[in-house]
């Protein structure tokens, strides 16, 4: 298998599998990085859940007043009289909905700023952490995988924060003082509307729970179709060349009919949720009518907090609870998918959070310098085209090493996996200005090498040198600037072809940047696009060949104008005859800088001062070309086509 | 619109069947609420008996009683039911959405997914169709039965309160001039949202891809700034419309109190006035209940308007896609044979979109005899690819004549035209599944024999069998597990196996090293002879050897001609070959 890439981990579906499971680990760590960004409003928000909660449940106290004032004064038909008893209650009443009134504004419109607030900041430390990672863990994760963090898993965090962490709270408060009002009128009737829940939640948890699994199984149905869809669509060419419809069509209609088993069963469970959980109520009220009026005629004694005998005045009120606390168990029962589901998605922003990231001891930065004539560095922060390397050392001493591009690796071994090495005691030292060149079969370690030197991937301490100081001692972000990459693979960012080249160095100007381009031989197809340098480039700057991007990078790497440069190879799409036009300005590119480059093309590789023959992670050969040819080895072999003599 | 409701077809009957049992359930549910009120009624009857039991008082209450378990019955089966058959009318939609729009797409020609590009293609199949599934949930439940809801509710209210159902006409009013000021204000808000939730998933995707650049040039907290401060503009818009939307429930709240306010007190008021005679205390629970009700479905039809009104973009994307002809078609009489692999261009021009500036071919004109082998040499851009894709009909001609067998492409049936002419396209794809079944593409009836065969032919036996599970190793979305240059040899070994009249090959072995695409061409010469194989290469090595080398450049054939005659007259390839050859003495000797 090719080393070039470790092998990924195997598919990955966007969701767990299996019986979902509720992880309170996870809520209370999505409750405590809430309160940690936000720990002055949570509790007010908290507060005012909590309060207009219990302003909610209070009318069911005042109904009960105001239905006994009217038993008392409908016998002798005196407005007057009962109006100056009744009005008093009404009026309070009113006050108290405006004070939930206003306390569901003010979480509503808190709660708001609150949720985009915390994704905002769960987005930002998402991304914050991604580019921390090391280049491993987008070998290991699928970049769609990585993606629906940010999309679908935010998506359902969203609906936890906003949606069902608020109806919960809510429900729960509420559901709390109906119970101690109830019991505050009758224990006997309470018992039998808590039995009755006990029922409805007994349904409900097998209801939702089905629910629950199919919605988790529609997620990843719904991520293997898109990923099914995706991959037809981009080998749309291959499927019509092939004659590949019919076949393609009927594996859709698979996975379609996956997905529709899925989803047709998910939401039938939850849509029917609620029809069963409201009815149930329904019976539940009838039978606390029945319970109650029996009580009351039976004339059993009451237990109550209130000591409260049954009256009517009791009975009517309790009819009205009793619906307010189905309909709040209901509620609960219908935020039961968004918790599973947020909490799976919680899961998976957790995780990423959790990867570790690259490690960065390295202490040894980079910074621009004055070199006098004697030879003594002085730092300095403006660019002066000179740089060095700054070595504080345990004592508190400084020195500097002049930059110079001397990189050294000895007998180094490495491997992706472990216990599956790729490259066996390989040594290359490239001199100050020196061009180095990798050649070799695919999957010979070649870009493993360059991957090594700019610390993509970590090796054992002390096997690479540059300028003679232990990479592992360089902070990585210096190392990496002092080395500019033109990769195989070009990737270019939305935004001008302009700012694509300033990517390099984000302070250069525009005559700068067209400099750049001009020397990468970039500026005539670029100066014809449409809005020239000002021209937009989207999805990975899918309007330009593969040519034209590979052109695009190499300015974007010669403006960041670094001492060492890797090309991997970098000139692989453009043709020769273009190549050619490049040529002279990859020479200049090339001069008095150390420059590791790797290709197939005889004609890059040729003119180089070593050229390294890879073989399965071991260097075979080396020497110049001249060497090689005269040695006739396998280089020789490689380029003369006289491999028929084997 | 019309097109996505045609796609019902299976599923038209649970459709109309959960709105027959949603006018049932919103009836029933209306009438709960007086027979609740009767309930409560009896029990007030009560009153002064506490403690004398007799049976009489208690069975009007068991009567009620049953009435009312019986409707709860009902509309419990109605419910249930009606949830049941709305998930499957609306994820059956979805699925023939999906079916039908995948159908068609299979059908475009690339003019045709061009213009709507892969990445919208690939939208319009998945989230909007998700969209269009839980809009249509949403409207087959509430369509009808918010409406019915709402008229029950008023009717029974007038009649169980009389007067006291005077409160819908302030409530009503307020509740629905709140709820479209919201909507309004909303939707714009929502719509600027989502665009830029795009932008910032697109910047998201572009960092993962090129996580190695960002790397590269140390770029991790330049990346990291800008993406907070587009994240952070995502946050504003987004806290502005939820915000919005939050309105909605304190208006709710505003509205319910004041039923319940008005009812208390009203209420009240007309029962002891009347001396309890023409309302009684069960009336006003029902008359809340009533309020509530009505208040809830203006609440509900607010929000299939949003749903209806957001959802409407994902219906006219689909529409679309499901409205777009194909711009090939088959010809009425097709010829079902291609008689052997000669190819002729005259005349040929052609141009990638009617609005383009300049020809990308212009004025070819070349005959390829049946089983000869022909390279293709030429810059980025000069239309090598291009040429080649009109062989199996990917684009047709702007103008002019193409041959293939003597017959006019387009005379021939597609798939005919298309089993016989193999390609090997420059972006190799290969696709998730083993080995083995992707070779299988080009012949899904090949034996294990002739798919190794093939693979031999194609230099790829070797690296296949030095994996674990040879022909069964399972290749990733992408093809990740396998290198540049094994990728191209199963592309290779795929096109082979179709056994083509024709065999082109699009740059397909540049990441193959120059020994094993010489071993490649060296197999065709010997087990394939009849096939006319074309050759797009950078390498002169690769085409050397070929019956005719094609220089291109510029969308035109500048000259064609053996090796040896192209090194006489032709100033680019002559060019190109010193390149390539610089220095001389290594070369073949």
């Amino acid at each position: 298998m090719s080393s070039k890439m470790p092998p990924k981990a195997g598919p990955r579906g966007a969701m767990p599998q299996g019986k979902p499971k509720l992880d309170i680990g996870i809520l209370k760590r999505i409750i405590k990085s809430l309160v940690g960004f936000y720990p002055k409003l949570v509790p007010v928000v908290i507060f005012c859940i909590i309060f207009s909660a219990v302003t909610a449940a209070m009318p069911a106290l005042f109904t009960q007043n105001v239905v006994a004032l009217i038993e008392k004064w409908y016998v002798t038909r005196d407005w007057a009289g009962a109006k100056a008893e009744i009005l008093p209650k009404i009026l309070l009443l009113v006050g108290m909905y405006l004070l939930a009134i206003i306390s569901s504004l003010a979480f509503t419109q808190i709660g708001a700023y609150l949720t985009q607030g915390f994704l905002f900041k769960m987005r930002g430390a998402m991304f914050e952490k991604m580019q921390s990672l090391p280049i491993r863990y987008f070998d290991r994760n699928k970049h769609g995988d990585i993606m629906s963090r940010y999309t679908n898993d935010i998506d359902t965090l969203r609906q936890l924060v906003s949606q069902a962490i608020p109806t919960l709270l809510q429900a729960g408060v509420v559901v709390i003082s109906v119970l101690g009002i109830m019991l505050w009128f009758s224990v006997w009737m309470t018992l039998v509307v808590v039995g009755g829940v006990i029922a409805i939640m007994f349904v409900s948890g097998k209801i939702g729970g089905g629910s629950a699994k199919f919605f988790v199984r529609q997620q990843a149905s719904l991520g293997r179709a898109e990923g099914f869809v995706q991959e037809m669509m981009n080998g749309q060419r291959v499927i019509k060349v092939f004659n590949h419809e019919e076949q393609s069509k009927k594996d859709f209609d698979e996975v379609n009919n996956a997905l529709y088993n899925d989803s047709f069963r998910a939401h039938a469970f939850a849509n029917s949720l609620g029809p069963i959980i409201f009815n149930i109520g329904n019976l539940l009220y009838v039978l606390v009518a029945v319970v109650g009026g029996l009580l009351l005629l039976s004339g059993v004694k009451n237990v109550s907090i209130s000591g409260m005998a049954f009256s009517v005045s009791l009975i009517v009120p309790f009819l009205g609870m009793t619906k307010q606390f189905t309909g709040n168990v209901n509620q609960v029962a219908q935020q039961f998918n968004t918790v599973v589901m947020g909490m799976a998605g919680a899961g998976r922003v957790f995780n990423l959070l959790d990867e570790e990231g690259e490690v960065d001891d390295g202490y040894v930065t980079l910074v621009n310098v004055n070199i006098a004539q004697d030879g003594t560095i002085t730092e300095s922060d403006k660019r002066t085209g000179k740089w060095a390397w700054k070595h504080p050392h345990k004592d508190g001493t400084l020195n500097y090493t002049e930059l110079k591009g001397d990189v050294r690796l000895n007998q180094v071994d490495f491997g992706y996996i472990e216990g599956k090495q790729v490259l066996y005691d390989v040594s290359v030292y490239a001199e100050p200005g020196q061009k180095v060149a990798f050649v070799g079969a695919t999957g010979a370690g070649k870009t493993t090498i360059t991957n090594l030197i700019n610390r993509f991937y970590d090796i054992a301490d002390g096997k690479i040198r540059y300028d003679g100081i232990n990479i592992n001692k360089i902070k990585k972000s210096d190392l990496r600037r002092s080395l500019g990459i033109v990769l195989q693979e070009t990737n270019l960012f939305t935004g001008t072809v302009m700012d694509n080249i300033r990517y390099g160095r984000l302070e250069a100007t525009d005559e700068e940047c067209i400099a750049a381009a001009k020397l990468a031989g970039a500026d005539g197809f670029i100066t014809r696009l449409p809005h020239g340098y000002n021209t937009e480039l989207t999805n990975n700057g899918s309007n330009l060949s593969q040519g034209q991007r590979q052109l695009i990078a190499i300015a974007r790497a010669a403006v960041a104008d670094p001492p060492v440069m890797i090309l991997d190879e970098a000139t692989s799409s453009i043709d020769t005859r273009t190549e050619a036009i490049v040529q002279a300005g990859m020479d200049k590119l090339m001069e008095n800088r150390t420059v590791f480059v790797i290709a197939h093309r005889l004609s890059t590789v040729m003119n180089s001062d070593v050229i390294m023959v890879l073989d399965k992670g071991r260097i075979i050969e080396r020497g110049s070309h001249e060497d090689l040819i005269a040695a006739k080895g396998t280089y020789y072999k490689l380029y003369t086509g006289a491999f028929e003599e084997e | 619109m019309r097109k996505i409701f045609g796609c019902l077809r299976e599923y038209k009957w649970p459709s109309i069947l959960t709105l027959l049992l949603m006018v049932v359930e919103a009836f029933i549910e209306t009438q709960i609420p007086t027979i609740t009120a009767n309930l409560v009624n009896t029990i007030e009857g009560f009153e002064g008996l506490a403690g004398t039991a007799t049976p009489e008082a208690m069975s009007g209450v068991i009567s009620t009683g049953i009435k009312l378990v019986s409707m709860a019955a009902v509309s419990l089966i109605c419910g249930g039911l009606g949830g049941y058959a709305c998930s499957k009318a609306s994820a059956g939609l979805a699925k023939n959405l999906r079916h039908d729009m995948y159908e068609r797409v299979q059908t475009f020609s690339f003019e045709n997914i061009d213009k709507f590009s892969t990445s919208s293609l690939i939208t319009r199949l998945t989230t909007d169709v998700t969209n269009v599934q839980m809009a249509y949930m949403m409207i087959i439940r509430t369509v009808v039965r918010s409406p019915m809801m709402m008229v029950f509710s008023i009717i029974m209210a007038y009649r169980l309160g009389g007067k006291l159902s005077l409160f819908f006409v302030v409530i009503v009013p307020v509740l629905v001039i709140g709820l479209a000021f919201i909507g309004k204000t909303v939707f714009p808000a929502f719509k600027r949202v989502f665009k830029r939730y795009d932008l910032l998933n697109e910047s998201i995707e572009e960092n993962v891809r090129g996580m190695r650049v960002v790397k590269g040039f140390a770029r991790e907290n330049y990346e990291t700034e800008k993406f907070k401060k587009e994240a952070d503009g995502i946050r504003k818009d987004f806290t502005f419309a939820e915000r919005v939307v939050a309105l909605n429930a304190p208006l709710m709240q505003i509205c319910m109190n004041f039923n319940m306010v008005f009812i208390l007190f009203v209420g009240a008021k007309l029962i002891v006035q009347s001396g309890g005679e023409t309302i009684k205390v069960g009336q006003i629970s029902a008359m809340l209940t009533y309020g509530m009700q009505t208040l809830m479905s203006l609440m509900m039809f607010s929000v299939i308007f949003v749903m209806v009104t957001i959802s409407a973009e994902s219906v006219r994307r689909i529409g679309e896609v499901l409205k777009e002809d194909s711009t090939l078609v088959n010809p009425e009489n097709p010829v079902m044979e291609v008689k052997d692999g000669s190819i002729d261009f005259s005349g040929v021009s052609f141009r990638y979109s009617k609005d383009a500036e300049a020809d990308s071919l212009s004025n070819i004109s070349i005959h390829i005899d049946s089983g000869k082998t022909v390279g293709i040499i030429g810059g980025t851009g000069s239309g090598k690819s291009t040429l080649v894709q009109l062989i199996p009909r990917l684009y047709d001609v702007s103008a002019g004549e193409l041959k293939v067998g003597g017959l006019d492409v387009r005379n021939y049936d597609l798939e005919t035209l298309r089993d016989s002419v193999a390609m090997v396209l420059q972006k190799n794809q290969i696709f998730s599944g083993t080995i083995a079944e992707n070779l299988r593409w080009g012949n899904p009836e090949a034996t294990d024999e002739q798919v190794k065969e093939a693979s031999r032919l194609a230099q790829a036996d070797e690296f296949i069998s030095s994996f674990p599970d040879g022909y069964d190793t399972y290749i990733e979305q992408g093809g990740t597990n396998v290198s540049g240059g094994q990728k191209q040899r199963l592309c290779i070994a795929r096109a082979l196996l179709k056994n083509p009249k024709v065999l082109i090959l699009d740059d397909s072995t540049s990441a193959v090293d120059t020994k094993t695409d010489s071993l490649i061409r060296e197999g065709f010469r010997s087990y394939i002879p009849e096939t006319t194989k074309i050759i797009i290469a950078q390498r002169i090595a690769s085409v050397k050897d070929a019956d005719m080398i094609i220089v291109m450049d510029n969308g035109r054939i500048t000259d064609y001609g053996t090796h040896d005659e192209l090194l006489e007259k032709s100033e680019i390839y002559r060019e190109v070959y010193e390149e390539q050859t610089n220095g001389g003495d290594f070369d073949e000797q």
